[in-house]
């Protein structure tokens, strides 16, 4: 209920956009870490819209999450050119490193890094270059002891 | 998937008529402009292979099956979005296409089941015909981990939620045609690829079944699926059809054409009919899911009889329960005289039958009282159209929508109540044209996907009348009036006068605000909104007529399109949406007490005598008893027989204690039905009646167009209603010879002017047409009213408000109005014998949480509803639809009984029941 309250608000300063939609999402991640389904009705019956319009929009974006992410987001990079220099074994470790954790793993690609690979990504905040899987077990160790 | 037979021509036609010639592989081909190279090539009988492509639906050009090449032009464009242009010159078939193609086709089989023996699909697959006409021979790639010729999505589970459909991902091809019809055609935005890239699926909702979706069912996307993704259930079963008949459905006044698609006797599928020019290949689900009642166990199939409502029913042949019946009829005659027998007429049986029934009446009866059930729907159209206009009918086609810049729908709810003319409405809107509803409560055109009213006015029930001369007030104040269309058109003096009577302070929208409940803000926009349109139409349905001053309200409407010139050409109008399939038809036939057909009085010496010389005996130059009438007439003991065909008043008629009090007390009711109805209950005897799949004929829609009624199966109970009819015709000793109903279409064209161009040879090639269909207009007439009135001169009256006597009081505070919800239609006697009640499987109370908090009221809980009338119990539903001091129900369920409930108050001009306004209490059952 207090999550369709933020909905709602943030419905009503940008409906009058055009093309509202996205802006609207985007907002409701940023507030909510993810666009809970059940705000999915209100959003389009505000916007003049279908339930499964809005739905093809949000599962269509790999970046909007229908369910709360992990306590911190970390995205290996999957590019090309971190692929190049052990980005897959990095993204393996990762897998195998946060299964069953409350942190969210997210593949990305492309953080502008590529001659520095392979890259990560810590929420919005922190970009990490040239992450071996030592580097990464650290930088995890350093999250899971922050609780 | 396309009904059998049918040619797909790949895009919809170009409405244009310039025309521009080009050249498809060698054939010189001529198409307006703006046509797709596919369907120019269609025309010229060259099919350009295709999958994503369908005519029902806009180029989407995702297939990339359709490609060709167009000389001077570098690639290969899709032909179904790459126009036709004056002196291209297009390949459809070359070794490089034929290349491209298979590639293209291969990859789609790569992630498709090749189980096509044993799919339902089978013979009538696009994705095979297409396979084989590219000539795919093998399939090198498996998707992802999967073989060829596997689907990748492995954890696929078939919806099959949806009692008429099932939907298999694991056989779609992600082709969008079911989204985009959901979309183009229905307009209702349920369905959406979910996902992207390999990923991509159709889903409906937010990735639920389909029954918990958004979706209306309406088969809008089964027809469009190309592969056996979707699919009716009734194939999956029985298999592909074999052969087809084009025929009309029976449900609501919209008419659309549908194929009965049959195995031998037995229905496969009804397929909505491209060339069906009321629904243009669309349908809902009454229509093209809910035929299972024509099959339904409880139709009765051999005739009975009883000699006591009280004694059980006997089986007798044809022969006994006709001469019982005529023996019946001629003893209550030779007792209480020749006018103590009637009959009444249902609006859902054919043109043919109803004028069998009232000439029955007028011969072997010999009197005037014949009646149709439109005297409880659309009387009031019949008489305040004919007194403004001159005819007693909608001015417009259904396409006429399409032109229209501002729609006005008052008491009426097109999205369930006439869900495919909604459609086309809906589309409109979509395009840009603004929308004004005015209605009690917040039907789905006010705010659903992609619609939203300009205006919503939201009055009391009971007050259409005020709001209506509200309008006029501000049309005539403001200076919106079209003088120039009044002054050429319409009588000076009846619009001298209605000017000044609506300019009068008295009908101001500030001054009617407090009996309306409108703003009249609210009010001068939406008047403002209409008279400035370009083409303002108006659509209205029984909310309108169903009032005590339901005629006033006609007048009103009609006065409206006259005051702004909003008449006689496309895009404009005042457009009644009948409720039933033949309330037109019926009404035209003459099935009133006091008209022959045509709406000729019977007082009108040379009309009668017509019609005397035809069928030999003297007609009564008095009219007859309506319905009403003959009910009182029954209780004082005047009047005690009564032909009842498919019609069931004993429900659907408001007070039924009054209603079953005087059937009660007549000596003789004849029902003729599918099924034993609450009538017949208080029948004598009983005569199986035939579905509309059982008999030829024709309906009459909203839109005056006639359409024929094919017969797919024999009746079941060995003859059809029209032959019913005339052996009690002949039991009574009045013979009828007719071979076949086109002979019976052949006398009303005889004796009507309206339809005297009307003839089976010319509807088997028109397809349908809509009255009058004469020698001044042998096509029919599509638009009426274009140079001059019906009646010559346009005919203003004035609309004075009266409140209605059904008033609310602290003993009943709320005022109860009803209507309908899609999935169930009228009295339900057809839709509650099918698997639409998984849709809507009870009536309910709408009341507005404010009103029932007051009352400790929740939702789901059981209430008692208390009228002036009488009692019932519904379960209340919460809803902000309806507004404070108003409560809504459906009249769907025999045992709701929301009939009982209605009162005795009725139009002022023609006796249709104020349905639309009681005056009720609801209290929480204790207990509940």
């Amino acid at each position: 209920m207090e999550n369709l309250g933020t909905v709602l608000r943030i419905v009503a300063t940008k409906r009058t956009l055009p093309g509202a939609l996205l802006p609207i999402l985007h907002e409701i991640q940023e507030a909510l870490g993810h666009i809970p389904p059940e705000s999915v009705p209100l959003i389009a019956k505000e916007l003049n819209l279908s339930r499964a319009e809005v739905h093809g929009v949000i599962s269509y974006y790999h970046h909007f999450r229908q369910t709360p992410p992990g306590r911190h987001i970390v995205r290996v990079c999957c590019a090309e050119a971190c692929q190049a220099v052990g980005g897959e074994a990095l993204a393996e470790h990762a897998r195998a490193r946060l299964e069953g954790s409350d942190l969210s793993l997210e593949p990305v690609y492309c953080l502008g890094l590529c001659a520095i690979g392979p890259a990560l990504q810590i929420d919005e905040t922190t970009l990490h270059a040239k992450v071996t899987p030592k580097k990464f077990d650290a930088l995890i160790d350093a999250l899971e002891a922050d609780q | 998937m396309n009904a059998c037979g049918e040619i797909d021509f790949g895009t919809p036609a170009s409405a244009t008529t310039t025309l521009v010639t080009l050249d498809i592989d060698g054939h010189a081909v001529t198409v307006p402009a703006g046509t797709s190279l596919i369907r120019a090539a269609a025309e010229a009988g060259v099919m350009i292979p295709k999958l994503c492509a369908t005519d029902s639906l806009k180029p989407f050009g995702s297939c990339r099956l359709c490609l060709v090449e167009i000389e001077g032009r570098r690639g290969f464009p899709a032909s179904c979005t790459t126009p036709a242009e004056a002196g291209m010159k297009v390949r459809t078939q070359s070794a490089q296409l034929a290349k491209l193609r298979r590639n293209v086709m291969e990859l789609y089989i790569s992630d498709h089941p090749l189980n096509c023996l044993t799919c339902s699909a089978n013979g009538n697959c696009e994705l095979q015909t297409m396979a084989g006409v590219v000539g795919l021979r093998e399939v090198r790639y498996g998707a992802g981990d999967a073989s060829p010729g596997e689907n990748h999505f492995t954890d696929v589970v078939r919806d099959e939620s949806n009692p008429y459909f099932s939907f298999d991902p694991g056989k779609c091809i992600v082709c969008n045609r079911c989204v985009r019809a959901c979309e183009e055609q229905q307009g209702t935005f349920a369905l959406t690829i979910s996902g992207r890239g390999f990923d991509s699926r159709v889903t409906a909702g937010q990735d639920e079944s389909f029954m918990d979706s958004e979706c209306v069912s309406c088969g809008a996307c089964v027809n469009a699926c190309p592969t056996a993704t979707l699919m009716e259930k009734s194939v999956i079963e029985k298999g592909q059809a074999e052969h087809s008949v084009t025929t009309t459905c029976a449900y609501c006044g919209v008419g659309c054409g549908f194929r009965a698609e049959m195995q031998g006797s037995e229905v496969v599928r009804m397929v909505p009919w491209k060339d069906g020019r009321a629904n243009e290949g669309h349908a809902c689900v009454k229509g093209r899911f809910a035929w299972g009642y024509a099959t339904h166990p409880d139709r009765v199939t051999k005739p009975m009889v009883r000699a006591k409502i009280s004694d059980p029913w006997r089986e007798v042949s044809w022969d006994e329960a006709l001469a019982h019946a005529a023996s019946e009829f001629r003893r209550i005659q030779n007792k209480a005289g020749r006018n103590s027998v009637g009959a009444i007429v249902s609006s859902r049986c054919t043109n043919e039958e109803d004028y069998l029934v009232q000439k029955l009446v007028r011969t072997a009866f010999g009197n005037n009282n014949v009646d149709t059930c439109a005297r409880v729907c659309h009387s009031p159209t019949g008489y305040g159209l004919k007194q403004t206009l001159g005819e007693s009918a909608g001015t417009q086609t259904f396409k006429s929508v399409e032109k229209a810049d501002v729609i006005v729908v008052i008491g009426a709810n097109p999205s369930d109540g006439h869900p495919v003319f909604a459609s086309r409405l809906k589309r409109r809107v979509r395009e840009g044209a603004q929308l004004i509803v005015i209605d009690p409560r917040e039907i789905d055109l006010v705010n659903s996907p992609h619609i939203k009213a300009a205006h919503h006015l939201k009055l009391r029930p009971g007050t259409n009348v005020a709001v209506l001369s509200a309008m006029a007030h501000v049309i005539v104040t403001e200076g919106l009036l079209d003088e120039q269309f009044v002054a050429e058109r319409c009588e000076t003096k009846a619009f001298a006068d209605w000017r000044e009577f609506v300019a009068r302070p008295a009908n101001s929208p500030e001054a009617l605000e407090v009996a309306s409940g409108v703003p009249a803000a609210e009010v001068r926009g939406a008047a403002r909104l209409y008279a400035r349109a370009a083409n303002g139409a108006i659509y209205y349905g029984l909310g309108v007529t169903e009032h005590s001053q339901g005629s006033t309200a006609v007048i009103a409407i009609a006065n409206l399109a006259m005051a702004t010139g909003n008449i006689g050409r496309e895009g404009v109008g005042v457009n009644p949406l009948r409720g039933q399939n033949n309330v037109q038809g019926s009404c035209d036939m003459g099935s009133f007490p006091h008209e022959l057909p045509g709406y000729r009085h019977v007082s009108d010496t040379v009309t009668r005598e017509m019609f005397e010389n035809d069928w030999g005996v003297k007609i009564q130059p008095e009219p007859g008893l309506r319905i009403p009438n003959m009910l009182d007439a029954a209780l004082d003991g005047s009047f005690l027989g009564l032909y009842c065909q498919g019609e069931d008043p004993a429900q659907s008629d408001p007070n039924t204690q009054h209603v079953t009090a005087a059937l009660s007390a007549m000596e003789c009711v004849v029902v003729q039905d599918l099924f034993l109805n609450e009538t017949a209950k208080y029948a004598h005897v009983f005569l199986p009646g035939s579905s509309f799949l059982e008999k030829d004929g024709t309906f009459t829609n909203a839109e005056r167009r006639i359409s024929r009624v094919r017969r797919v199966m024999a009746p079941l109970a060995g003859m059809a209603d029209w032959e019913v009819t005339c052996a009690l015709a002949k039991a009574l000793g009045y013979e009828m010879h007719y071979e076949h109903p086109s002979q019976i279409m052949d006398e009303i064209a005889r004796l009507t002017p309206t339809f005297a161009g009307v003839g089976y040879d010319k509807l088997e090639r028109a397809g349908s047409l809509q009255w009058p269909c004469n020698d001044a207009a042998p096509e029919g007439t599509p638009t009426m009213h274009v140079d001059e009135f019906v009646r010559g001169k346009g005919r203003f009256l004035i609309t004075q408000y009266v409140p209605t006597d059904e008033k609310v009081t602290r003993r009943f505070p709320l005022l109860l109005t009803t209507g309908r919800v899609l999935s169930q239609y009228n009295v339900g006697a057809q839709t509650r014998r099918t698997a639409n009640t998984d849709f809507y499987g009870a009536d309910l109370l709408e009341i507005h949480p404010h009103d029932a908090e007051e009352r400790g009221i929740r939702d789901g809980d059981r209430v008692g509803v208390e009228s002036r009338a009488g009692r019932t119990v519904l379960p209340a539903t919460l809803t902000e639809r309806v507004q404070p001091g108003v409560v809504y129900t459906t009249f769907h369920f025999p045992e709701s009984g929301a009939n009982v409930i209605t009162t005795d108050h009725s139009d002022w001009a023609t006796n249709c029941p104020e349905y639309k306004v009681t005056a009720v209490q609801v209290s929480r059952l204790v207990g509940a």
